[in-house]
This record gives C-alpha cells, structure tokens and sequence, in this order.
C-alpha cells in the first residue's frame, strides 16, 4: 500500500529553485533517506510533506488522500525537527501528550500512551522534567516519543542526529530503525551523512540542486550509481577519464583496463571503488605508491599510474603478506575485474570527488 | 591585573548603582524629617508626615483613582501591544518598519508635547461631531493606552525575538490549529515579556502626571496630579511620605511578579 507520493513536487523561491520535479512512491512500513549535500532540497522537501512550505507545483498525497492544499495541523504527519523543539514550559509527559490532547484521546487513555511512548524510548523515569532538565540525547528522545505517540501516517525526520556526539548517534541510529521497523512506521528521513543514510534506510533519494539524482536501495545506489554525481557522493570512488575503445575496453591514458561494457568510440568516466582494486606483484595496470595509509582494519594505498592517480583500499593484509612492507616510491600492478570498473557518461556537472 | 579590573568592574557598577539609588533613598530619608521645612542635618524623625498623608483624603483618592486608570490601561496596552508585536516579529508585511516605528514613537515625544496634542485632538473631535473626550474617564485612559503601548511592544517582541519558531510548528504539527498554537505555546513562551510589559505599563500610567494634568476632568484626579496640588501650597516632607509609600508598593510589586516570571531576564 503507498502510504506517501510525492508528485512532481517543486518549490521556487524568487529566482531560485529550491527543489524541482521530484517524485517518491513510499509504501506503508518503508525508510527512506533524503540524501544530498547542503543546500540540495532536503529540508524543503521534508517541510512540503509537513505543510510548512507550500509547493510551486506538484502535489503531496497521503494515505490515497491529496493533502497538497491541506494545512499543517490537518496532514496527520509526525516531525521531529532538527532543534527538536520541544515546549520548553511543559513537562516531558506534557510534551509527548501534546498530540494525543490535541486529538481529543480521553485522560485515561492519554497516561497510558505516553507512559508506552516513554518507555519505547527509554525515559520512564524521566516524565515530569522539564526539555531543560535533560541531556541532549534525552530530548533527542522526547522529540521522538512526542511525534511516535500520535501513530502518524507518515514519520518525518530532518537530521534528527546532528546535535548528537559520534557515539551516541550510532547508538541512536540503531534505536530509531528498530522502532521504525518494530512499529512499521512509513519514515522519511533527512540526512546528509551517507553513512546514516545507508545504514538506517531502506531505499535512498539522492538529490543534489534541487533534483532527485537517483532513487534505490542503498545496494543499487552504491553498486550502480546512476551518474558521476552520486557515485562520489555515496562512498568514495576512482574516477578516470578516456575512451572507450572496445566492449570491455577502456583507454585513459597510455592504458587499456577493463571495464564492465561499453559502446565503442564513446568517451566516458570509469568509476572504480577502491576495494575493488587489487594491489600486488601482478595485474594489468602499473604504478607507484605515493602514500600508505593505514587504518587498522583497512588499508589505503595512493598510487600514481599512467591512467592518473587511484586510491585502493583493502582489509590490512596479516604480517607476512609482502604487500605490508609496501612503502612510498615501490613499484606496484593493479588490477580489477571488469565488473567492478562502471561506466558513467563523463559530465562535470555537479560533480563531487 | 585581573584583580584590578574585578576592583574596578565593581566599583564602577556601585558607583552607578549608587547614582541610581540615591534619590530613593534621599526621598524615603526625607519623608522621617521632623521639620517643615527641609534642611539638613534633620533636627530628628518622626512618623508624623505619614499621618498627615493619611488623613489628606485626596491622596487616598487620588491614589484610587490612579489605581483604576493604570489597570484598565495596562490590561488595553498589554492586549494590543502584545497582538501587535507578535505581528511585528513573525509576520511579513509591507510598511511593518514604519508601524514598529509608529507604536514606539510615544516613547520618544516629551510627555507635555504628546497631552498638548491629544488635547488639540480631542477638542477637534469634539467640535467636529460634538463628542466630548476631554475631561472624561475614557479619554484619559485612551491616552494611557497611548503610553503602555510602546512598553509592551518592545518587551515582547524581545522576548519572542529569541524564541524559535520550530516549537509553534511542532505544535501545528502534532494537530493544534492556530488559535490553540498561539494559547498553548506561543503565549507560555512569551509570558516573561507580557508580564514585564504589564508591569511597566502599569507603572507607566500610574505615574504619569503630563498627560493626565492636560486630559483630566474636574474631580477626577490622580495621585501624581493631587501631589502637585499639594505642592502649590506646602513644601513639607508630606511628599516624600506619600512617595516613599508608592516605591514601597512598586518595588513589592516588582518582587512579587519576578518570583513568578523571571522579569529581570526579559529586561536585562
Ligand atoms: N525561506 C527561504 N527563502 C529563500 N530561499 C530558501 C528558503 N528556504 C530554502 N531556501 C533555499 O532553497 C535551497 C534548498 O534549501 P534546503 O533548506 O531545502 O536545503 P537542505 O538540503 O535542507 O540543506 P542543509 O543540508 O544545509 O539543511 C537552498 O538554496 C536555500 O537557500
Ligand atoms: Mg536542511
């Protein structure tokens, strides 16, 4: 069942276009992350959803129903904000029960919610202090319980973590995807931390100036982005410019290397992902190390070739593999199979390394 | 070096602390002379002036009277400057620097300019449609309405000036309708800035002795006013007497409401 559809939605703001045809089918229980750099459309096009900015053109529908002329207060959506604003003069049971008041629930009724709302959330203790009495973690949660207790149709977060310290955002993450998924809440989420994006989300709109770049899981977007924008954006990739000399062929360079299809004669970008480059005493591609980075877990190595200069990242290999005595200056060959080197139409635009 | 400049730092707020005092202290001092005519040092201190006061019935009356005006124009003052300064800070309109010039202007008109031209205005009125509202209750209290306005307006709008508007979406989103928005959170928020806004007007019009000299009808005086009067006659510390009383009720007054709203945050 679609439980959120965004349709052709565009907001203009004088001359600037803010956000520009985009187009999202959500269903009932789905996670999905707005994705882009700052300045993309995200929050506008959270706070269409909302009611808040009211859209150029397009429409908003909820649950089947068109809510695109539909006030805030008439839109059945729950957000929490980025400030959290919570209402700094009521208590926190006050603030959770703010919504269920504002929809008649009986009293009885009323206590019992936010008592469950709380404890989902893991502030039973805390119900009668006030937003300035609590630690940011703790209002982060209260902003999550107050919207949560209404059972909204549609779930709206707008970079909910970013006021939260590194630790306590992993941990936050986790507990906002268990509830979504225990709760089978339909949740649109902003972000601009990729990493949040791919962990918590089930599918992921990727936007940049306003338009939507790509829509997909996070699988597909990595795998199989669909321009160059993206595919520096989500990760971090090898870029090289050239020509495509035969299917399987590329030219940049002096170099042929492989790559996963291709039209003869077309010039293009082939984008490689680091820890598809195997770096050894073989392969097809020749270079030196600039600089070895080593990061516990994973290893990176810069290497200069004649195609331009690649990034490989692999698992630190153990103690008695030779490739743990590479240093700066030593030859090396590198190598991937075609399947990992992406063909992408070799635009500029927007691109981000 | 930082010792020095701690010294200083308090010594400098004492001294303009003490600038500010003094005249209150000097008037309270005063008001316990035993003389009549005031010369220093006293000869000694007596309670008498306080009795004289007493039985001065215009000063009960006048104080009544100032009373009644200073409610009824606060709570006037408070409604609509309060209306008119969450307009200024969240809504967009066109002219809107103009008209938060407009409603702060009585702050900056001399007192004695400002009752001249009301009074010119109100005789226009009245021999333009033949409706009086010179000398009457009603008119006077328009024009302290005049002058709790621009109190109202600044202290408000300062104290919604930091308040984010993310807390009154949050309430429209969770279902509350504008109206309930307003009362429910946008009012809690700003209740330090009304309430200072009160007090202020209230005092504002309850002193105020220019305007209410100019508007005032026969029988209808207010303290400051009867204090004038009193003064045409004798210069004995009765004044002081009655003046050390109304700092006494202000400055309860003050204390009482910043117990229960922290006033001294909105002003400061
Ligand atoms: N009220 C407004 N008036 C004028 N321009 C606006 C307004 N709100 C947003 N914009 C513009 O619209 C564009 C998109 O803004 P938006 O807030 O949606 O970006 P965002 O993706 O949420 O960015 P961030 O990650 O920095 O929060 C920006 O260029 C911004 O300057
Ligand atoms: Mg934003």
């Amino acid at each position: 069942m679609t439980s959120l559809s965004l349709d052709g939605l565009r907001r203009e703001y004088g001359a600037t276009v803010a956000v520009d045809r985009v187009d999202l089918e959500m269903q009932q229980g789905e996670l999905v992350a707005l994705l882009g750099p700052s300045g993309c459309g995200k929050t506008t096009t959270l706070r269409m959803v909302a009611g808040f900015v009211a859209p150029t053109s397009g429409r908003v529908v909820i649950g089947g129903r068109d809510v695109t002329a539909a006030p805030p207060y008439a839109r059945d959506t729950g957000m929490v904000f980025q400030g959290y604003a919570l209402f700094p003069h009521m208590s926190v049971a006050e603030n959770v029960g703010f919504g269920l008041e504002m929809r008649r629930v009986p009293r009885a009724e009323r206590g019992a919610r936010i008592a469950e709302a709380l404890r989902l959330v893991r502030l039973e203790g805390l119900a009668e202090r006030r937003p300035a009495q609590l630690s940011g973690g703790q209002q982060q949660r209260v902003a999550l319980a107050r919207a949560l207790v209404v059972n909204p149709a549609v779930f709206l977060l707008d970079e909910p973590l970013s006021n939260l310290d590194a630790r306590l955002r992993a941990e936050v993450r986790v507990e906002i995807r268990a509830l979504q998924q225990r709760l089978g809440l339909t949740t649109l989420f902003v972000t601009h931390d990729q990493e949040e994006a791919l962990t918590m989300a089930d599918r992921l709109v990727v936007m940049q100036g306003g338009r939507v770049r790509q829509t997909g899981t996070p699988e597909e977007v990595y795998e199989r982005p669909a321009d160059l924008f993206v595919a520096g954006f989500i990760g971090s990739c090898n870029i090289l410019r050239g020509v495509v000399e035969a299917p399987g062929a590329f030219r940049a360079g002096a170099m042929a290397l492989p790559c996963a299809g291709g039209a003869p004669g077309e010039r293009a970008a082939l984008v490689v992902r680091p820890e598809r480059i195997a770096i050894g005493p073989e392969g097809r591609l020749p270079g030196r190390i600039d600089l070895v980075t080593y990061l516990g877990g994973t290893t990176e190595w810069h290497v200069t070739t004649d195609a331009g200069a690649l990034r490989v990242s692999q698992k630190t290999p153990d103690a008695a593999d030779p490739r743990r005595l590479l240093r700066r200056g030593d030859g090396v060959m590198l190598d991937w199979r075609p399947e990992a080197g992406r063909l992408l139409s070799d635009s500029n635009e927007g691109e981000q390394a | 070096m930082g010792v020095w400049r701690a010294i200083l730092w308090r010594g400098g707020v004492g001294a303009v602390f003490a600038v500010v005092l003094l005249p209150l202290v000097a008037v309270v001092w005063l008001s316990f002379f035993n003389q009549e005519i005031i010369a220093f040092p006293p000869e000694g201190y007596t309670w008498r002036w306080y009795a004289n006061a007493w039985s001065q019935r215009q000063f009960a009356s006048g104080f009544l009277n100032s009373l009644e005006i200073a409610l009824i124009a606060a709570s006037i003052g408070v409604t609509v400057g309060t209306a008119a300064a969450y307009a200024l800070v969240r809504a967009r309109f066109p002219g809107k620097t103009a008209i938060a010039g407009l409603l702060l202007g009585p702050l900056a008109i001399p007192g004695v300019v400002l009752g001249t031209g009301l009074y010119v205005f109100f005789v226009q009125i009245d021999n333009a449609i033949d409706f009086q509202i010179v000398a009457t209750l009603p008119g006077l209290i328009a024009a302290h309405v005049l002058l709790t306005i621009p109190w109202t307006v600044r202290l408000v709008a300062a104290s919604l000036q930091g308040l984010h508007p993310a807390a009154e979406e949050a309430a429209a989103n969770l279902g509350a309708r504008p109206w309930t928005v307003f009362r429910r959170v946008t009012l809690p928020m700003m209740r330090a800035g009304v309430v200072a806004g009160a007090l202020f007007s209230f005092i504002q019009s309850f002193e105020n002795l220019e305007l209410t000299l100019l508007l005032t009808g026969p029988g209808r005086s207010t303290l400051p006013v009867e204090m004038l009067n009193y003064l045409e006659f004798r210069v004995d510390p009765t004044l002081a007497a009655v003046a050390t009383v109304q700092i006494v009720l202000i400055g309860a007054l003050m204390l009482i409401t910043d117990r229960f709203v922290n006033i001294s945050r909105v002003v400061a």
